[in-house]
């Protein structure tokens, strides 16, 4: 793919996040998003061929993103407790300066099944980011940090927390900033994970 | 012309000599081979006569681990390989304990190890009969990787060695290659009971076969079977670590193997992992026959 094409295509994926965040991905059709970048539908088609796959492509833009960065922490040679706080932050990073992203994956991903049981079956469309995630925990098992657990027991309560806390923050409940609940909630995660 | 060899037993179960005396075809090996001594087989010379003479021989074959403080008719193990491998074309490490020390190297001897690896490492002694030394490795060895390298011995076929000297021909494959269950493994289904056809054992029982270098799925054990044919994880038996912990019991950090695949990088290994384990075939959820 050109690179011209590639950057209208993240176009298209950044303004249809915005738009499924704000008017919810049943309100959002493919002529709105087409408006909101100045385009003719029939062009939007030849990017993406219907809503549902446009949907799917932006899990995993979403996927990639966090992953990409996950992948930036697992390299680093540095305590998993320090790892811990650092997911926890650049989660909580994307929250605010992406709103939509983390938005669209509890909104739309999480809630919206039927879009996505077709070719997004299991976490493959999330395979950036959960791969990143299970190499954090296998790490911290390996070098006797954390506790060895089936995966899904720790995934849900490290990720079931922190969109937990968005979600709070999305609906104006919580008193503070996220980032104020960074040490109380690495305190937390790591000590329900560890081997202690 | 028969060749001759010499069958010394170091620390060892005599498991090599066990699984040695099943090979179908020992009739057409004798015509071929002859022992000047081994422990179970009628031989030309006993054991004294080994020790304290220098029979000429063309082959050493060495069973079991081997330290310094172990004799065999009050002469040291070593000195009895030091005093044969000059005269011989070939040595040969049979068994993992002569390879890499095995389960023997737990015993009470001092410095017990392989001829020439402690489990991986190399070690410094015995450098001038390196050239001449073949390792097959395995717990037991199987007799007919055993019987066909003394043929190519025989027939001066120049080996290729792996880096623990293994041939090739034999350990460059893994138990993998050729396992029936394949097809349960790329698709992670791990549904195993011990004896039954269905399921992979690498997900959670322990089934070494992926990174295990052997041909037991490839040359058959009797002829007809192989432990994960039979129901059975691979234990790892000819690999230098062997004999791991817990064999019926994958180590597993967070719900992923310890171990992967040989040359499988762990985010690949996730990658693909998290694709497959999407899929949901009815047909490897069931039993192949009886259902």
């Amino acid at each position: 793919m050109s690179d011209k094409k590639q950057i209208k295509k993240e176009q298209i994926i950044q303004s249809a996040l915005e738009l499924f965040a704000s008017k919810g991905f049943y309100n959002t059709t493919i002529p709105d998003i087409a408006t909101s970048l100045k385009m003719s539908v029939g062009n939007m088609y030849n990017y993406f061929k219907s809503k549902d796959i446009l949907a799917k492509e932006i899990i995993k833009h979403i996927s990639i993103y966090l992953g990409k960065q996950l992948r930036e922490i697992n390299e680093q040679d540095i305590s998993t407790k320090e790892k811990t706080r650092k997911i926890i932050e650049v989660y909580f990073k994307t929250a605010s300066l992406k709103p939509e992203m983390i938005d669209y994956f509890l909104r739309i991903y999480l809630s919206t099944r039927e879009v996505f049981k077709d070719g997004c079956e299991g976490m493959i469309c999330i395979n950036e980011f959960v791969t990143e995630i299970m190499i954090y925990f296998e790490e911290g098992v390996k070098c006797g940090d954390l506790r060895e657990q089936d995966f899904f027991s720790a995934f849900g309560l490290f990720m079931g927390y922190l969109g937990g806390m968005v979600f709070l923050k999305g609906e104006n409940i919580l008193p503070k900033d996220l980032d104020d609940y960074i040490d109380d909630i690495t305190f937390n995660i790591y000590k329900a994970l560890s081997v202690e | 012309m028969k060749m001759r060899v010499l069958w010394l037993s170091a620390i060892a179960c005599n498991g090599n000599t066990h699984s040695f005396l099943n090979y179908p075809y020992i009739e057409q090996f004798l015509n071929d081979f002859e022992f000047i001594y081994h422990q179970v087989i009628d031989s030309a010379y006993s054991l004294e006569d080994i020790v304290l003479n220098q029979i000429p021989c063309d082959i050493l074959l060495i069973e079991g681990a081997i330290s310094r403080e172990f004799q065999r008719a009050d002469v040291s193990v070593i000195e009895i390989i030091e005093s044969y491998s000059k005269i011989v074309q070939k040595i040969v490490t049979v068994g993992t304990c002569a390879t890499f020390g095995g389960i023997f190297r737990e015993s009470d001897y001092e410095n017990t190890s392989g001829l020439h690896f402690n489990q991986e490492k190399s070690l410094g002694n015995f450098q001038d009969i390196l050239d001449k030394t073949v390792s097959l490795s395995g717990c037991p060895v199987h007799p007919e990787v055993l019987v066909n390298t003394l043929y190519a011995i025989k027939k001066s076929v120049n080996l290729k060695l792996d880096n623990f000297l293994r041939p090739k021909e034999f350990y460059a494959y893994t138990v993998h290659n050729g396992c029936t269950r394949n097809e349960y493994f790329e698709y992670k289904v791990d549904n195993h009971k011990f004896g039954e056809l269905e399921g992979c054992m690498y997900y959670d029982h322990g089934c070494q076969a992926p990174y295990t270098h052997a041909s037991c799925n490839k040359i058959l054990w009797n002829e007809v079977n192989s432990k994960t044919r039979a129901g059975l994880p691979c234990m790892g038996c000819t690999e230098p670590k062997f004999p791991k912990q817990n064999l019926f019991e994958t180590k597993k950090n967070m719900g992923i193997p310890e171990y992967l695949p040989v040359g499988v990088g762990k985010r690949t290994y996730l990658t693909l992992a998290g694709i497959t384990k999407a899929f949901n075939i009815q047909r490897l959820q069931k039993k192949l026959f009886d259902d």
